[in-house]
């Protein structure tokens, strides 16, 4: 880096919006143009990019995210400068490496060698550099065996580390990721973010393009969240994560995926309705994790009951149970009903359970003995949460670990 | 737009453009690109470079034939067969240049989209990689020259004059194609009609002393860059006694018009590649 490019961002984005062309009828052959001469394309435009802005300091790790078709990638490419911006400015210093979608131009009838000497020059080494530079990258690639083979017999996963480890080690200033990484294996993912730590530490600036919520909340100083070409959010990665997770929970979850089964019961109520409900009492179809929520049912009797209840059952995608209760443990004599009258039942808790799909099995019940109406899968409500333990709930706890006391230790070895 | 202090950025990035600023990078890359391709041609199949060689020389082979035998054109040309074989590996050189330069953005699509480079690179690549074949080409037909009892001049190391304004008739040619076909996909047939129109308007299977008319003779130097520079290979590298190229255009002004078609062909299709270059990668 130079003095003079102290304390200036390493990436400003100004106002920048892209907007693509979308021929209606594709026009693409000169003899349509010659028979329809006055017959002008017509074009449907997509914004993909809508007055961007943002700066990203020198030695930030920063994170974009967003759904698909948000418009993260095609912001990344004009960073990139394969796109040209329609209007606004991109300040960028610092050369740039990018790394965008799997093995970035890699030839496969070429061998790796080959390959990572073209990519190095492609990203702006010189021949010779390249040439110096090739041992590191198959080192760190780990690829030394598979060197001489040609790149359409290597693995994508394999792909994608020789693509990562050129890609580091052509000493860019400034690194662009695509969500790439997912490709790798376990071991190659957690080497790839001890190099992004290490290159963060060094002071290089990368803005990293992902779905990984997890990874960017481990990784990233600050991140920004693009909904349909335009950043909704910018700030802490746990914000900015927890925003789209409720983002995308809130397009997907339009009624439940699950085909209704069908229901059992004698007929002598009818359940009309089951919801969720968030803390305010609207009605929701995301909750969030640990957040008070409530589930309510609303049944009509056909007859006249003495102390019915209602119970309900939930349980997750893959059908395990995660929790039943129902309204006679709490009060066996909820009184008398007549016919055509209605009783609702609510449960209220904090949601603890992993996020994903909750689907609530509600019936009415008489005496504990008779099903008056039972209806499995009535409802469902998805639990938005950023982490996944890989538990059915997640219990609210606090969670330690200290270094052993030596003297203990010396007590035990006496 | 947002409260950045853009006076203290410099200047913003101008996304992707043909030169590319940096023309250091540009020949690198360029230069690089055609090794790896070239290489990929020579090594790619069993017989590798044979085949490169092979398909000027059966071509030369059959027109031989016919033209000696059946037809009888070459009756009378000095050093025909010479002729004949150094028409085919020049013009081939320019064919393989344009022919191939045609589809070159859109082949190397994978590159296009998700790198950023000067797109100019993608045609000088084929460029270069059609003037090693010919390097290569060249030295066969040396042998066959000198077999054919053709005597060894001091004008042969002219060649490269040459080969110069082919290479940049061809260059402005492939530059404008490869543009044009990113939004025109019939690009490609129409250019290989044109590429045989140009075959037989060029002096490679006779030679122009068998036009009927001056005329004739002269529109064909004048308009034809190719022919121009077929008559002037065929004076100064095989058959001294054959006329030179401005006597066949009947004098040294008149090369000023294949000269200018060169020159236009060349802007014109700087022009169009560097207009296109920024939308390329959305184009595709």
């Amino acid at each position: 880096m130079t003095e003079s490019s102290e304390g200036i961002p390493a990436v400003a984005i100004d106002g920048v919006s892209k907007s693509f062309r979308i021929p209606q009828e594709r026009v693409s052959t000169l003899k349509e143009r010659v028979l329809h001469p006055f017959k002008r394309a017509r074009y449907d435009h997509f914004d993909a990019l809508h007055d961007v802005s943002f700066a990203v300091e020198r030695g930030e790790f920063f994170g974009i995210v967003g759904r698909n078709g948000s418009g993260k990638s095609t912001l990344l490419k004009c960073l990139a400068g394969i796109y040209r911006a329609d209007t606004g400015a991109i300040y960028v210093n610092g050369r740039v490496s990018t790394f965008i979608e799997l093995g970035v131009g890699f030839n496969p009838d070429l061998a790796a060698r080959d390959n990572v000497r073209l990519n190095g020059v492609m990203l702006g080494l010189s021949p010779r550099e390249a040439r110096d530079r090739y041992d590191r990258v198959i080192e760190f690639a780990e690829l030394r065996e598979f060197e001489e083979l040609k790149l359409k017999n290597y693995s994508s996963g394999m792909q994608v580390r020789l693509a990562f480890s050129v890609m580091v080690q052509v000493d860019a200033d400034i690194l662009l990721i695509d969500e790439v990484l997912a490709v790798g294996d376990v071991a190659f993912q957690q080497k790839c973010f001890d190099v992004f730590n290490r290159l963060r530490d060094e002071g290089k600036t990368i803005l990293f393009v992902t779905h990984d919520m997890s990874a960017v909340k481990r990784f990233c100083h600050r991140a920004a969240l693009l909904d349909r070409g335009e950043v909704v959010r910018i700030g802490e990665p746990d914000d900015v994560a927890a925003t789209y997770v409720e983002l995308s929970f809130a397009a997907g979850s339009e009624g439940p995926v699950e085909d209704r089964v069908e229901g059992g019961g004698d007929g002598t109520a009818a359940l009309l309705d089951a919801w969720w409900e968030d803390e305010h009492g609207e009605r929701q179809s995301v909750v969030h994790q640990g957040r008070p929520c409530s589930f309510h049912a609303r049944a009509r009797f056909n007859e006249a009951v003495e102390h019915p209840a209602i119970a309900t059952l939930f349980e997750n995608e893959r059908h395990q149970p995660l929790m039943a209760t129902s309204s006679d443990w709490a009060d066996t004599r909820s009184g008398t009903f007549q016919a055509g009258d209605e009783a609702e039942f609510s449960v209220h808790f904090e949601m603890v359970f992993a996020p994903g799909r909750v689907y609530a099995s509600p019936w009415v019940a008489h005496q504990g003995r008779r099903v008056m109406d039972k209806r499995p899968r009535m409802t469902s409500v998805v639990v938005a949460g950023t982490h996944v333990s890989g538990g059915l709930v997640d219990l609210p706890h606090d969670v330690k670990l200290q270094a052993g006391s030596r003297i203990l230790q010396g007590e035990a070895g006496a | 737009m947002s409260n950045l202090d853009v006076a203290t950025l410099g200047r913003p990035i101008k996304g992707p453009s043909a030169l590319g600023g940096d023309l250091r990078r540009l020949l690198h890359l360029s230069v690089t690109l055609a090794i790896m391709e070239f290489k990929l041609r020579f090594f790619g199949s069993v017989l590798g470079y044979l085949w490169q060689l092979m398909r000027p020389l059966l071509l030369f082979g059959v027109l031989y034939v016919v033209f000696t035998e059946f037809v009888r054109l070459g009756a009378g040309i000095r050093f025909y067969p010479a002729v004949l074989l150094t028409g085919i590996v020049l013009f081939t050189f320019f064919s393989d240049a344009t022919a191939r330069s045609v589809t070159a953005v859109a082949d190397r699509e994978n590159l296009v989209r998700k790198i950023e480079f000067p797109r100019l690179v993608v045609p000088l690549a084929v460029l270069l990689i059609a003037y090693f074949n010919l390097l290569l080409n060249l030295l066969a037909v040396l042998v066959f020259v000198l077999a054919t009892g053709v005597e060894p001049r001091l004008e042969w190391f002219a060649l490269p004059l040459l080969l110069l304004p082919l290479g940049l008739f061809a260059g402005g040619l492939a530059m404008l194609l490869s543009a044009l076909y990113v939004r025109f996909r019939d690009v490609q047939p129409i250019w290989e009609v044109v590429l045989q129109v140009l075959f037989y308007a060029s002096p490679i299977l006779y030679v122009l002393d068998i036009l009927p008319t001056e005329e004739l003779r002269h529109l064909v130097v004048w308009f034809n860059p190719i022919a121009t520079i077929l008559v002037q290979a065929r004076h100064s590298l095989i058959d001294e006694t054959a006329p030179n190229a401005w006597d066949a255009a009947g004098g040294m002004v008149y090369l000023a018009i294949p000269g200018a078609i060169v020159l236009g062909v060349l802007v014109l299709g700087f022009w169009v590649f560097n207009r296109e270059a920024p939308r390329i990668a959305e184009e595709l």
